[in-house]
């Protein structure tokens, strides 16, 4: 089943192309790799089915049902939607703790003015940053957390959604060997509870390691998808993306 | 005795004033300096229904002054939320100038620069708040009642989202918040606040004219908060306390009486320059701007 798809999805900057009508199907429970040069797309592409760009021109599809040409930031959490961003975006003036607390609580105004975190909202954090190892920071600033720990706060903050579809945006950039390995075990995890995943990522040992299916951009356009071991020996692949 | 008295009425005036934009500015980091005009509409209400003849009570103005200056501010609110950043700070200053303008020019009802005199003070259960102590603790009883509904605000869940606006507005919608319900109710409650402030200062000083609500008066809330501390609301009452006893503090240094005025002025000046030089944060801020 095909839990996200994008039909003809297009965004153009200043006459730029960026995505150009590019047609793909996610499937549910696999980790979906999205590679290609700097400037292929990736980005943009999260970007649009997070609604965080305005949809340019085509549609988005949800659980194969829910055809959206237009897409607010605010609205993906009700698709079952969450997302980690290329530069780490934290709620830097506010605890460990309170990243986490922030969005698991609810979202009706007047009945959060009445609601202080419970038990539960509690647990679900601690659960969230035992696992990526913050726990013991949990008082401290975001601001205060070395590149690392805020990439894994980041990626707690997306856990505590228990989204169906995580969208990660190059999650191991710059990281320790040691924080990888707890990001990769993270997603394996997601996967062995029939979770999405659609990772952005350029190592390409990664990709072969962790992705089931893959889809290479290049310039806006799809230019490969499949199984990495036959979409990364591709030659058309390796001269756009490898330079070789 | 008096004289302390009138300081500490002008304090809670302010520390009320303050700690409604702190809500705003400090928590959800709107940077608005538009505070003075719901100050006003909450001084004109009050001053209206208390000298008409055969005119409401005094805490039945307050309460008028409030729903108007909310659907008000609603409405302003709702403008503003398409602005960001420094053009939010340009719009709202907009805001003040307009509201100024039809306190100057709308004289059928506000008698314009004539201002409105004779406003009466309050009474209830037979204390008479003409004296200056029973005033006081009136004010007192409402800066409270202020600063508590404001800690219950900015401890609860709502609150936590606000803060989370303030540090990166876009990152917090995409976990399902949609962020201009929560800026537009925060900005009506802190110009609610601020229109029982104005309504306090219409009752105290029995007169008031367009002067005392114009941007320059939003600024100096303004700096209180920043003096005090943005984002923790003591922080706010502290700042109100400072800015209003530093100028008369000033009165006590032995400046040569024929240049006294100007030099209280230039003192007061570096004062704040430097506070802000050496601690930008405020007094006992937990955020800077």
């Amino acid at each position: 089943m095909k839990i996200l798809e994008t039909k003809n999805l297009v965004k153009r900057f200043n006459g730029v192309h960026a995505v150009d009508r590019l047609s793909i199907g996610i499937k549910k429970g696999k980790i979906t790799g999205v590679i290609g040069p700097n400037g292929s797309g990736k980005t943009t592409l999260i970007n649009l089915l997070s609604g965080v760009l305005e949809i340019g021109g085509g549609e988005v599809i949800v659980d194969e049902t829910e055809k959206l040409t237009r897409l607010l930031p605010h609205q993906i959490s009700f698709y079952g939607i969450t997302r980690t961003f290329q530069n780490v975006r934290l709620f830097e003036q506010m605890t460990v703790l309170d990243n986490i607390l922030v969005v698991v609580t609810e979202r009706n105004v007047f009945a959060s003015l009445f609601e202080k975190h419970t038990d539960y909202h509690g647990k679900v954090a601690e659960e969230v940053l035992q696992k990526v190892g913050l726990w013991e920071k949990k008082n401290q600033l975001a601001v205060n957390l070395s590149y690392g720990q805020r990439k894994l706060l980041e990626i707690a903050r997306t856990l505590a959604m228990k989204a169906e579809i995580y969208l990660f945006d190059e999650p191991f950039a710059g990281l320790f060997p040691e924080m990888r390995k707890i990001i990769s075990d993270i997603i394996r995890e997601l996967k062995r509870e029939n979770r999405t995943v659609i990772l952005v990522e350029h190592d390409i040992g990664l990709i072969r390691e962790l992705c089931d299916y893959i889809f290479v951009m290049d310039e806006g356009k799809l230019l490969a998808e499949g199984a990495p071991e036959h979409v990364l020996e591709k030659r058309v692949v390796i001269e756009a993306y490898l330079g070789e | 005795m008096e004289y302390l008295i009138h300081l500490a009425i002008l304090f809670a005036i302010y520390a009320v004033l303050g700690v409604s934009l702190n809500l705003v500015v400090g928590y959800t980091g709107l940077l608005s300096v538009t505070h003075a005009a719901f100050y006003g509409i909450g001084a004109y209400t009050t001053a209206l229904l208390l000298t008409q003849s055969g005119g409401m009570g005094f805490f039945p103005s307050i309460a008028l002054g409030i729903i108007l200056t909310l659907i008000i501010s609603f409405l302003i609110g709702l403008v503003l939320s398409k602005f960001k950043g420094d053009y939010y700070a340009l719009g709202s200053l907009g805001f003040n100038t307009i509201a100024f303008a039809v306190f100057l020019n709308w004289h059928n009802l506000t008698r314009g620069p004539l201002g409105i005199p004779g406003i009466s003070r309050p009474e209830l259960f037979g204390i008479d708040f003409s004296n200056n102590l029973n005033f006081l603790m009136l004010v007192l009883v409402f800066l409270g009642l202020v600063y508590f509904a404001s800690r219950f605000i900015v401890a609860s869940s709502f609150g936590r989202v606000l803060k989370a606006i303030r540090e990166d507005e876009e990152a917090i919608q995409v976990f399902g918040y949609n962020t201009l319900y929560f800026k537009l109710t925060v900005f009506v409650i802190g110009a609610g606040m601020a229109a029982i402030a104005g309504s306090f200062f219409a009752s105290y000083i029995t007169f008031i004219d367009p002067s005392s609500f114009t941007l320059t008066e939003s600024v100096f809330i303004l700096a209180t908060i920043i003096l005090g501390g943005l984002a923790n609301l003591r922080g706010s009452i502290l700042g109100a306390l400072f800015l209003i006893l530093l100028p008369e503090i000033l009165r006590f240094v032995g400046f040569p009486a024929d240049i006294a005025a100007q030099m209280r002025q230039v003192v007061y000046g570096v004062i704040l320059i430097l506070l802000m030089l050496y601690r930008p944060q405020g007094l006992i801020g937990e955020y800077k701007l």
